[in-house]
């Protein structure tokens, strides 16, 4: 059976371009304004969105992401709100694919199984487990398996070939590219070193094969489209948001935008 | 697992790392290879006799080992008669034991290549050792502390800037020694290629835990022959304090075998374990992933991480060594919350019976085996480990004991202590 996921990212091969894929924190800034966030990601063009359950050590995160964990944190979010909001995004927008994204410490936490569940049973199509290695991940692909959930792992520019081969052949859905050394954040220029680890990726999987390096604007994301199946977008919608303070109308009519602006990116040829 | 798993040369850890259900290696692909290479290139280094006479020559003309055995007569009369003798790891050049990591990962640094170090501390002590062995070997120098650390270790701020390394305050999160490994995390991700973390506890990811204690086991391997050699038998019990638990762990591995030493670790209460405001995560946290093992974290029922209290920024942590966690779990070690003032009286109690200032995480085992002394009894002997020295901490304990004088009162004694202490 195909996944929601993987049908998706097919749809947008089938129209000869990459797809788009949008990171918002839950919780940011609040849930409720979270969750509209998130519709507006939709809405201007994503046609994944990954939701991130915040967490209070963020290690992989750069500066912009841990200011909006920390503000959802210090607005109680909680894992059931995490769960609500891609029920919320799910419904509203059922021909887009929703991730969750989240260190691994409350999954674990949370419990393993009971986590697959609730969120198969939001309407979740997956997870981002970005600090679980493949070898510690059997008992997470286990219970994803068991409720159709897909498991994307992240690979490196510092993976070798062979660790490639491993890593892509435990994930499904798409492999996430993070093509720059360092932690979350907008970056000016694309770089070589992506176009070099998505050749090396392809060599080992038949999966789509999507980039995050900090793409903020539609010719980074034109740039990244021509050599990815896929275009991942975070921090540059997060500092939408920011800027917006509390002017929440602006920060949705921002994020929209933006994210219409990054789908004319990646449909550009 | 029974105790013979835990004999010298049994598979402790096993292949990934783990100490039963303890450890691994939780860390993002990025990292991988890095870690990867550090566990290859210990596992060379170990089976090279030049390592090892390297490493031996340093510990003895640079850091003065072996540090010595102290019986403290005077303080343990207050400790219920118990024969109380101190591993001076204090003596040591920079004044703490975190200078016998810090050569062998500094020698590992430059077999894999690398020129430039980064490392967290939190009471400065690991952060001034790698400073030092930074600047013998020439490497350039990061370290991350955090904002709050900076400011009651101020003095070690200073030190490690006068070695060359550049101090950066941390400010995120709880401002403390997890923010600080959060953010050289985030370092070693980004420069990777050039860089070693050269992480200072017992803890992070295989084989972080692992080797850090092996570098540490000489504590133990030197204490248990001075007592044999000093009393002509073993100690009853072997304490330590445990933040991270490097000390502990270094002290505690050559005893596991010894079935009849008692092995206790002291952990922070901070203002009482019954409290919010403690980092005692063995008596209070749950099993869970904080940077990069499975250990017993303080968090809440989400998997957030609890922020910690104690008047130690070393012992100020909501993880600690997987190690420890298995230590905890099979029974053969056993965990005790001492709160910040317990500690800070063995402090002042030490100081004034034996001319002996100790650090204040040091201090925490010190309340401890007070405490085990009037348990054992006189016929006791008790083996503490002195981590570390109290030069760093004399403006908490100035504050804390009313040290300083007051703008023109005039008392110039030095021995405010009718306020009670406080």
């Amino acid at each position: 059976m195909t996944s929601k996921l993987s049908s998706v990212l097919a749809a947008a091969k089938a129209e000869g371009r990459a797809a788009l894929i949008g990171y918002l924190p839950a919780g940011f800034p609040t849930v409720d304004g979270g969750i509209r966030a998130i519709n507006a990601l939709i809405e201007g063009g994503c046609d994944v969105v990954e939701v991130g359950l915040p967490h209070s050590d963020p290690v992989l995160d750069g500066a912009v992401i841990q200011t909006a964990d920390d503000i959802a944190l210090r607005g109680g979010v909680r894992i059931k709100d995490v769960l609500r909001t891609v029920q919320e995004v799910a419904t509203a927008h059922p021909g887009a694919a929703v991730l969750v994204m989240t260190y691994w410490n409350p999954v674990d936490r949370y419990g393993v199984a009971r986590f697959a569940a609730d969120l198969a049973a939001a309407g979740g199509a997956g997870c981002i487990l970005p600090d679980l290695p493949v070898e510690e991940s059997e008992e997470w692909r286990k219970a994803a398996g068991e409720h159709g959930l897909d498991t994307v792992f992240v690979v490196a520019p510092s993976s070798k070939d062979e660790r490639l081969a491993e890593v892509t052949a435990a994930g499904s859905g798409f492999v996430y590219a993070a093509a720059v050394m360092g932690v979350t954040g907008t970056r000016s220029a694309v770089g070589s070193m992506a176009e070099d680890l998505v050749a090396r990726t392809r060599a080992t999987t038949d999966l789509p094969v999507c980039v995050g390096l900090g793409v903020s604007n539609a010719e980074q994301a034109a740039e990244v489209a021509r050599f990815a199946d896929g275009v991942i977008v975070g921090s540059a919608f997060v500092k939408r948001i920011l800027a917006a303070g509390d002017d929440e109308a602006a920060a949705l009519d921002g994020v929209r935008e933006q994210a219409r602006e990054l789908a004319a990116g990646v449909r550009r040829r | 697992m029974s105790e013979k798993d835990y004999l010298p040369g049994a598979q402790v850890p096993d292949a990934r790392g783990y100490f039963g259900a303890y450890g691994g290696r939780f860390i993002p692909e990025a990292l991988v290879a890095a870690v990867e290479q550090v566990a290859e290139e210990y596992e060379k280094a170990k089976a090279d006799p030049a390592f090892a006479a390297e490493l031996d020559a340093l510990l003895k003309d640079y850091t003065g080992r072996p540090s010595p055995l102290t019986d403290v007569h005077r303080f343990s009369a207050e400790a219920g008669g118990a024969r109380v003798l101190l591993k001076r790891e204090d003596l040591n050049h920079t004044g703490s034991h975190k200078i016998n990591n810090v050569l062998g990962q500094a020698l590992l640094t430059r077999r894999m290549g690398k020129t430039r170090i980064i490392a967290e501390t939190g009471a400065g002590q690991h952060g001034v050792a790698t400073a030092t062995a930074c600047a013998l070997f020439g490497f350039d120098c990061t370290i991350y502390m955090g904002e709050v650390d900076t400011q009651r270790q101020a003095l070690n701020v200073a030190r490690m800037r006068m070695l060359g390394a550049e101090v950066v305050a941390v400010k995120s999160g709880s401002r403390t020694l997890k923010d600080a490994i959060n953010e050289a995390f985030r370092d070693w991700v980004a420069n990777v290629d050039s860089t070693h973390y050269l992480f200072g506890t017992v803890a992070g990811p295989h084989p972080f835990p692992m080797m850090v204690r092996d570098f540490h086991r000489i504590i133990g391997v030197e204490a248990r022959q001075q007592v044999l050699d000093r009393t002509g038998r073993l100690p009853d019990a072997v304490v330590a304090c445990v933040g991270g638990g490097s000390n502990a762990m270094g002290i505690f591995h050559e005893f596991i075998p010894d079935a009849g030493v008692r092995l206790i670790g002291c952990e922070a209460a901070g203002e009482g374990a019954e409290t919010p405001r403690h980092a005692a995560t063995l008596t209070k946290g749950d099993p869970g992933v904080l940077h990069g093992s499975r250990t017993y974290v303080l968090q809440d029922e989400d998997g957030q991480t609890i922020e910690s209290h104690s008047i130690s920024a070393g012992l100020d942590y909501p993880g600690v060594g997987p190690e420890h966690a298995w230590l905890k779990d099979t029974g053969r070690a056993e965990y005790r919350p001492v709160t910040d003032d317990a500690a800070m009286q063995a402090l002042r109690l030490l100081s004034r019976t034996e001319g002996i200032i100790p650090a204040i995480e040091s201090a925490h085992a010190l309340a401890g085996a007070l405490e085990l002394g009037r348990e054992l009894g006189p016929e006791a002997t008790i083996l503490v480990s002195l981590s570390g020295r109290g030069d760093k901490d004399m403006h908490t304990a100035a504050e804390y004991f009313g040290l300083y004088d007051e703008p023109g009162a005039g008392n110039a004694s030095g021995d405010n202590t009718a306020n009670g202490g406080k």
